[in-house]
């Protein structure tokens, strides 16, 4: 009788460890929504080149490995609560990450929240994405703060009087920093003197121009989105504006440069992160390890997508288990999170951290200033 | 709003006019001999402008050899396109067809994203269409001037073609009655891949010109001028070649006169494009040239 109870208690104690083994390899699902076709396809892509980096760093949240879901929303916004709700109800993920315009982001938001899952955006900037939710957050800075920084640079800095607002009324984004910023440069002292709009997919914007024109600002704000951007800019000089632009943070992409050639020169833009402006270790090691994985300079829908997804781990981390009121709980009391793009606060739901003003020329993104909070 | 500037508001709109013109009369004619309203149009219209791109940036082709050949291969599209998707239905009710065209863009639109990827591309103005006329404040780029004269062209050559030519009357001949014309020994099959191979050629050559202006190609670049040059063909009478270029002015006209004087309308522009095609469907859904339907 000993050896077949020595041989069942061998076994019972292989199926312990195995078993055991098994509950730890037990991966964190993470969903990841993100716009990989369609009109913002290029921001997709930058944004999951820093996240893809962030995994190779940390792969794992309290001793278990993490997995990611990507799902491409196409770049639409039915289709990103489609996305949200599909890694809830069939991929059982513990939070979501994105996803990333602000449009994106109002579609998906409702979603999570209705399902009390935490969802966290690197990149969506109008406020109204967090406002008066509980389990949305953001890491990124919000569009009052990028709109006032738009309006000081222009009035301190590039010391202009009037300005003229051309804007996508289809996007929230868009909209929103285009009233920001009228609202702040106004308060500075500034005169808008024309405001005007065109829609997302527009390829001729030159009766638009025209309208700007007539009105002879000596800036022009262009909250603008790919792939409209560039060719504004371009017709803009055909017509013989010679005023510069300023953007927000979506200008800052290589199709730009690649479309708006000659005519981008000389435009500023208000963005999350720039090499030249890094102060922190973490931003240091972050551009070498980038150069050296794509062989070119890092951008910073890349680096916020960086810094969101080690944030959402290092809360998970503090949270001690997956459960979304612990995670939403360590999220809220994130504080001097050092990133990428310098140190973050989690304060109400959205992020505080400083903002960088890059400037194209000769066809790179040269760094002009920081602004801080 | 002074001389000067109306002045230019006018070549602005003429400039779009003639684009959407340019790509109106390919849909038009494929309308007018098949009775097929083909919604691809618009995707058939981005492959070309990628076929020319990869001629003109892969393979270090001239401006023209990348746009003959685009061209070539876009017509080779078209055929395919009719093969596989529309002869099968060629008896079966017509909006079985729409629906198939409709299914047709989306696939182009798909492929494209899978095969060349999100991200829009560049697209090279070449240096004839790229030199900048200033008259005083006046800004032409010599791509408005061009694309008028190219324009006037095609129409020219379409009509001499259609009313001129053998194959012409084929196709005017199978418009009317397919089954007849079959019966006196037309072999339709060629007479409608013909349309199809020159629609699409068309289609290729607009496209072309339009990404010169607007110099980026993404995979879903198609749609808008699609469906604008969709209105203009039913504005100016579908069907209806002449008909097509005048659509095509009058909405690229109207889309800038409407925002040059009420600035503060600009976001509804592509409102009107549709609100024209509505107020034109329920009252005069025959357009400008067409003529009226027996009941």
């Amino acid at each position: 009788m000993t050896v077949p109870r020595r041989l069942a208690a061998l076994w019972a104690a292989a199926w312990l460890v195995l078993a055991g083994q098994a509950l730890a390899a037990e991966p964190i699902k993470i969903g990841l929504v993100l716009p990989l076709t369609g009109g913002s396809a290029a921001y997709g892509e930058m944004a999951l080149m820093g996240i893809r980096l962030a995994q190779a760093q940390g792969g794992q949240a309290l001793g278990r490995p993490v997995e990611l879901v990507l799902v491409d929303n196409k770049s639409d916004k039915v289709e990103s609560s489609n996305a949200v709700n599909r890694l809830i109800q069939r991929d059982h993920v513990v939070a979501i990450l994105g996803p990333l315009s602000s449009s994106e982001a109002l579609a998906a938001a409702p979603v999570a929240e209705a399902a009390g899952v935490p969802l966290v955006t690197a990149w969506a900037t109008n406020p109204l994405v967090t406002q008066g939710r509980v389990y949305i957050f953001r890491t990124c800075f919000i569009d009052p703060f990028q709109g006032g920084v738009a309006a000081s640079f222009a009035v301190n800095h590039l010391k202009v009087k009037t300005a003229a607002v051309l804007f996508d009324v289809g996007r929230d984004y868009s909209v929103g920093l285009a009233n920001f910023f009228k609202k702040s440069f106004a308060s500075l002292g500034g005169q808008v003197v024309a405001t005007v709009q065109y829609s997302e997919g527009d390829q001729d914007f030159s009766p638009q121009l025209m309208a700007i024109k007539a009105k002879d600002p000596e800036i022009i704000y262009l909250p603008g989105y790919l792939p409209e951007e560039p060719l504004v800019v371009r017709q803009a000089r055909e017509l013989g504006i010679k005023a510069p632009f300023l953007s927000g943070d979506a200008a800052q992409s290589d199709e730009l440069i690649k479309i708006g050639g000659q005519a981008v020169e000389g435009l500023y833009f208000t963005t999350h992160f720039d090499e030249g402006g890094v102060t922190t270790p973490q931003g240091r090691q972050y551009a070498q390890a980038y150069r050296q994985k794509y062989g070119k300079a890092p951008d910073a829908l890349g680096a916020l997508g960086f810094d969101a997804y080690l944030l959402l781990l290092d809360a998970i981390g503090r949270a001690g288990s997956t459960q979304a009121q612990a995670v939403v709980k360590a999220l809220e009391t994130t504080k001097g999170f050092a990133g990428v793009c310098g140190l973050t606060d989690i304060v109400a739901h959205d992020a505080v951290k400083p903002a960088v003003i890059l400037q194209v020329k000769e066809g790179e993104f040269v760094y002009v200033a920081t602004v801080k909070p | 709003m002074d001389g000067a500037q109306l002045l230019q508001q006018i070549i602005n709109g003429l400039t779009l006019g003639s684009l959407y013109a340019l790509i109106a009369i390919g849909y038009t004619m494929v309308y007018g001999i098949l009775r097929l309203i083909n919604f691809a149009h618009g995707d058939v219209l981005m492959v070309g402008c990628y076929l020319a791109w990869f001629g003109a940036v892969q393979f270090g082709l001239p401006w023209w050899a990348a746009l003959m050949g685009s061209m070539a291969l876009t017509a080779l599209l078209g055929v395919l396109i009719d093969q596989g998707a529309y002869r099968p239905l060629r008896s079966a009710p017509r909006i079985s067809a729409l629906i198939t065209a409709i299914g047709v863009s989306f696939f182009l639109e798909n492929l494209g994203l899978v095969v060349f990827g999100g991200r829009p591309k560049a697209f090279e103005r070449p240096e004839i269409f790229n030199q900048l006329y200033q008259i005083g404040d006046l800004r032409v780029l010599s791509h408005s001037v061009w694309v008028p004269i190219i324009t006037a062209l095609v129409l020219a050559g379409l009509l001499w073609m259609i009313y001129r030519t053998r194959l012409g009357m084929a196709m005017r001949a199978l418009s009317r009655d397919l089954v007849t014309v079959q019966l006196m020994g037309i072999d339709t099959n060629r007479v409608v891949a013909v349309t199809f191979a020159l629609g699409s050629a068309l289609a290729a050559a607009g496209g072309i010109f339009w990404a010169m202006k607007y110099p980026q190609i993404n995979p879903l670049m198609g749609v808008l001028p699609g469906l604008k040059a969709f209105v203009a063909a039913v504005l100016g009478g579908i069907g209806n070649v002449v008909g097509a270029v005048l659509g095509g002015l009058m909405l690229g006209f109207g889309e800038i006169m409407l925002v040059a004087l009420w600035p503060e309308l600009a976001g509804y522009r592509d409102a009107l494009a549709f609100v024209l095609l509505i107020g034109f469907l329920l009252f005069r859904p025959s357009g400008i040239l067409g003529q009226e339907l027996p009941s």
